[in-house]
């Protein structure tokens, strides 16, 4: 290669390492952190081997091959075969994820904001800042593999053995590899960052989607997706290397795809056309509700698909949650034992509060919006028309409670509805509907305090995240760590029944729908009395 | 009937005292300048004026109503173009022109297509990809497409060319000729002097100087150049004489309108050769004013 395109490189490879000196070990601590943990739980949840092999039983069922992969090494369920097969799939779609970003970040973004083009008046090659990006995440996704491995083996557990460790730390690795290489693609063929990620995203989802489906049926169509591949490496069972070669290969002759795509076009442009928007607003783009539900509809459609999913995986296993409960004495204390009732409907409303939890963050999202808007400077348009602060306010607060409604509602609906077709017992969708909406009232009180917080103290908005995780962890982990009763009550998840085990308790829910009016009306009057600013 | 009126504006963010005691008033069929340097007020006292920021102390309003109080009130007839101008980056400049006539409770008129043709701008455009200037011509298509009585646009043209700044003056004159307000922040001394009819100057929260360019004009004097056969003597030491330059005898100062009389009856006793005086350019008023401030008593 002509030594002028690639001048700079370890300059610029420096430099990125620079600039994401705290992004990268954050990066891969969490997920060092992440596989360590959960290995080391795998070895008090399950203490022996009759309970590995009634895990191994639950992971038979077609909807966990569609979720983590075909099953491997479940006649001999060991710890190492039961992390790699649950959880190798679900880290490297992460892993993935990260790539994308990364690499997105140090290129198309840059690009596009003008930075590179102050790269390249510098005397820099054509093809460094690529070069450059692509060597540093490959070396990230190598240190990725080595660290996960050295620590999986320092765990010291019999069946994590050092060969499966680099196994399971390279199918890691070079999935990893793969996801920057087409990412790199996309940011030549996409001329923004946005459509780099979006277009990389997509075919992240669609090597897993290919995978499930191929799983399901033969596993021919699998063998068409990256993932579907580091699969192949069974680790800890089988211990295949060629999953792993074949990956990187694909990543490297991806990577030089890229390098050459990048050489054929002009800074700034792209392969792929630039669409033309509309030239006037739609009818619905006319009033501040429209502008808050526009701005949020891909994030909001894209979170109310996930919590419909993720109510319907929930939903999938079910059936299987008697014979899972009987053998596993730990996940017994996860629920209140109460005569009655089944192990199912007595873990129905522990799904459904940590389902409304997670559903109640795009609800958040979608009030707290108004603070990312005020910080961007964006309101002033606003509030320069005649447009009152209560209405614009208003409007964001209602996409939030309509929000509430949908995000819950097809949280029910995915876990009802694929649950009813698995369970032997006679449980109605309608019951499976009311659990899921007798939560509707705190995630109000929630929308509430994210309210009084923009109203008063717009500077602490963010506490709201810390908010919901405390709830998470008081209204989950509040039964295993047996946390006095108080600590649930701080949040208004702690005051919802427990349908069925419960009934719903109208005065209750009243009440709580009461608070979030009151916590809205003191949100609003600070909100009206306060200087908009752009900080 | 004054259409905006601010009397003894303040404004404190905590400790710091943004606005001092600001008074503006414009008239209905006045362009009103509105200069500073960065970080004196002017943003401030604007933002103020469309009750976005709230008033410490004293009087802010349009059209006699409360800036604060009545602000949707106001706004329905005051159109706005902010001096950054941020806008949705997935929508298209197309999408938020129409959303912003909406919003003010206008209907579009045929105006919309032909600011978008004489600014030169693509609607179709999703706003991410605008360069500054064209997300200023987008708030400026929004803004001058509506029939207002007020127009408050804080450095409408900073990232305009000089072709589209004809374009946007043309309109302000239109606007003017209506009987139509406009309040005008602006760096660009020329446009201000081209099409403004009061100024004021603000420094550090205080309005320093107001008026009519003529007045203003006035109270600094004029700018003299001038060449003598012989060297003019005594000439620094002269009252009401500042800013003396001298470049191979041809020196240039400025005169104090009441002792310009007494100033050209020493000059001529050195024999004037040729003579040139201007009224003072708003440029040049605008940095003698900020250098008085910096070296009080110098006045150069």
């Amino acid at each position: 290669m002509d030594k002028g395109l690639v001048q700079g490189t370890s300059a610029l490879m420096r430099f990125i390492v620079q600039r994401d000196r705290l992004r990268l070990p954050l990066w891969l601590l969490s997920f060092i952190a992440m596989t360590c943990i959960i290995a080391f739980a795998f070895t008090g949840l399950y203490q022996n081997d009759a309970e590995r092999q009634a895990m191994a039983e639950t992971m038979r069922n077609p909807a966990m091959t569609a979720m983590v992969g075909p099953g491997y090494g479940l006649d001999n369920y060991t710890i190492g075969a039961m992390l790699s097969h649950e959880m190798l799939l679900m880290t490297a779609v992460v892993v993935g994820l990260m790539n994308i970003l990364l690499l997105s970040r140090h290129t198309r973004a840059d690009e596009e904001d003008g930075r590179l083009e102050m790269i390249r008046s510098l005397p820099v090659g054509r093809l460094s800042n690529l070069l450059s990006v692509l060597l540093v995440l490959f070396g990230v996704n190598v240190l990725l593999s080595v660290l996960t491995a050295l620590s999986l083996m320092a765990l010291n557990i019999r069946s994590i053995d050092a060969e499966g460790s680099f196994v399971y730390g390279f199918a890691l690795g070079s999935a990893g590899m793969a996801f920057a290489a087409i990412a790199a693609v996309f940011a030549q063929l996409s001329q923004s960052s946005r459509g780099t990620v979006g277009l990389s995203i997509t075919a992240l989802l669609l090597a897993y989607i290919i995978r499930a489906i191929g799983d399901l049926s033969d596993g021919t169509l699998s063998l068409f997706s990256p993932l579907g591949w580091i699969l192949r490496t069974e680790a800890y069972v089988t211990n295949y290397w060629w999953p792993i070669f074949l990956t990187a290969g694909a990543a490297l002759a991806l990577a030089l795809l890229a390098l050459y795509l990048n050489s054929a076009r002009d800074l700034g442009s792209g392969f792929l056309p630039v669409r033309a928007g509309r030239a006037h607003a739609s009818k619905g783009l006319e009033n501040p509700f429209g502008l808050a539900f526009r701005l949020q509809r891909t994030g909001l459609i894209a979170w109310a698909a996930g919590l419909l999913l993720i109510g319907a995986s929930y939903g999938s296993v079910l059936g299987d949650m008697e014979s899972f409960f009987e053998d596993i004495d730990l996940m017994q204390q996860l629920i209140v034992q109460q005569s009655g009732f089944s192990i199912t409907e007595q873990f129905i409303p522990v799904l459904m509060s940590v389902m409304a939890i997670l559903g109640t963050i795009p609800v958040l999202m979608a009030v707290l919006k108004v603070k990312g808007e005020e910080t961007n400077g964006r309101l002033e348009h606003i509030l320069s028309k005649a447009v009152s602060k209560n209405r614009l306010l208003g409007s964001y607060v209602l996409l939030a409670v309509l929000a509430s409604f949908v995000i819950l509602g097809l949280a029910g609906l995915g876990l009802g509805g694929v649950g009813i077709s698995v369970i032997e017992e006679d449980l109605q969708l309608a019951m499976f509907m009311k659990a899921a909406l007798a939560y509707l009232p705190a995630a109000w009180v929630m929308v509430g305090v994210a309210v009084l917080l923009l109203g008063w103290a717009p500077r602490f908005t963010g506490l709201m995240w810390l908010y919901i995780a405390f709830s998470f962890i008081a209204i989950y982990f509040g039964e295993l760590f047996q946390f006095p009763d108080w600590v649930q009550k701080l949040t208004p998840y702690g005051y919802v029944a427990q349908v069925p085990v419960e009934a719903v308790d109208w005065g209750i829910l009243s009440a709580l729908a009461a608070a979030a009016a009151v916590l809205l009306i003191i949100g609003f009057m600070g909100f009206n009395k306060r200087d908009i600013s752009q900080s | 009937m004054a259409m905006l009126k601010t009397t003894g504006l303040t404004k404190m963010f905590g400790d710091f005292k943004a606005l001092d005691g600001v008074d503006l008033e414009v008239e209905a069929g006045e362009v009103f300048g509105f200069i500073g340097p960065n970080g004196s007020g002017k943003s401030t006292t604007l933002r103020v004026l469309l009750g976005i920021l709230q008033a410490t102390e004293g009087k802010a309003e349009i059209f006699g109503l409360d800036a604060w109080k009545d602000a949707v009130e106001i706004h329905k007839r005051v159109a706005y173009v902010p001096g950054d101008v941020n806008l949705w980056p997935n929508l298209t400049g197309g999408e938020v022109i129409d959303l912003f006539i909406k919003l003010r409770g206008g209907k579009p008129d045929g105006k919309r297509e032909e600011l978008i043709r004489r600014f030169d701008l693509d609607p179709r455009k999703k706003c991410r990809a605008y360069s500054k200037g064209n997300r200023q011509k987008v708030a400026l298509v929004a803004a001058l497409c509506m029939d207002a009585d007020l127009y408050i646009l804080d450095e409408p043209t900073s990232g305009l060319d000089p072709l589209m700044e004809r374009v946007f003056q043309d309109y302000i004159m239109e606007v003017k000729a209506k009987g139509k307000s406009v309040l005008l922040s602006s760096h660009i001394l020329s446009e201000v002097e081209k099409i403004c009819d009061k100024v004021a100057i603000i420094q550090q929260g205080k309005i320093i100087e107001t008026g009519t360019l003529k007045e203003l004009r006035h109270l600094t004097g004029t700018i003299v150049q001038v060449e003598t056969k012989v060297p003019i003597a005594g000439l620094r030491e002269l009252k009401g004489v500042s800013g003396v330059t001298d470049e191979d005898g041809a020196v240039s100062f400025q005169a104090d309108t009441e002792e310009l009389d007494a100033i050209m009856r020493h000059i001529s006793a050195f024999g004037i050769t040729r003579m040139d005086s201007s009224p003072p350019t708003l440029e040049e008023l605008f940095i003698r004013h900020y250098e008085k401030v910096d070296h009080p008593g110098g006045g150069g």
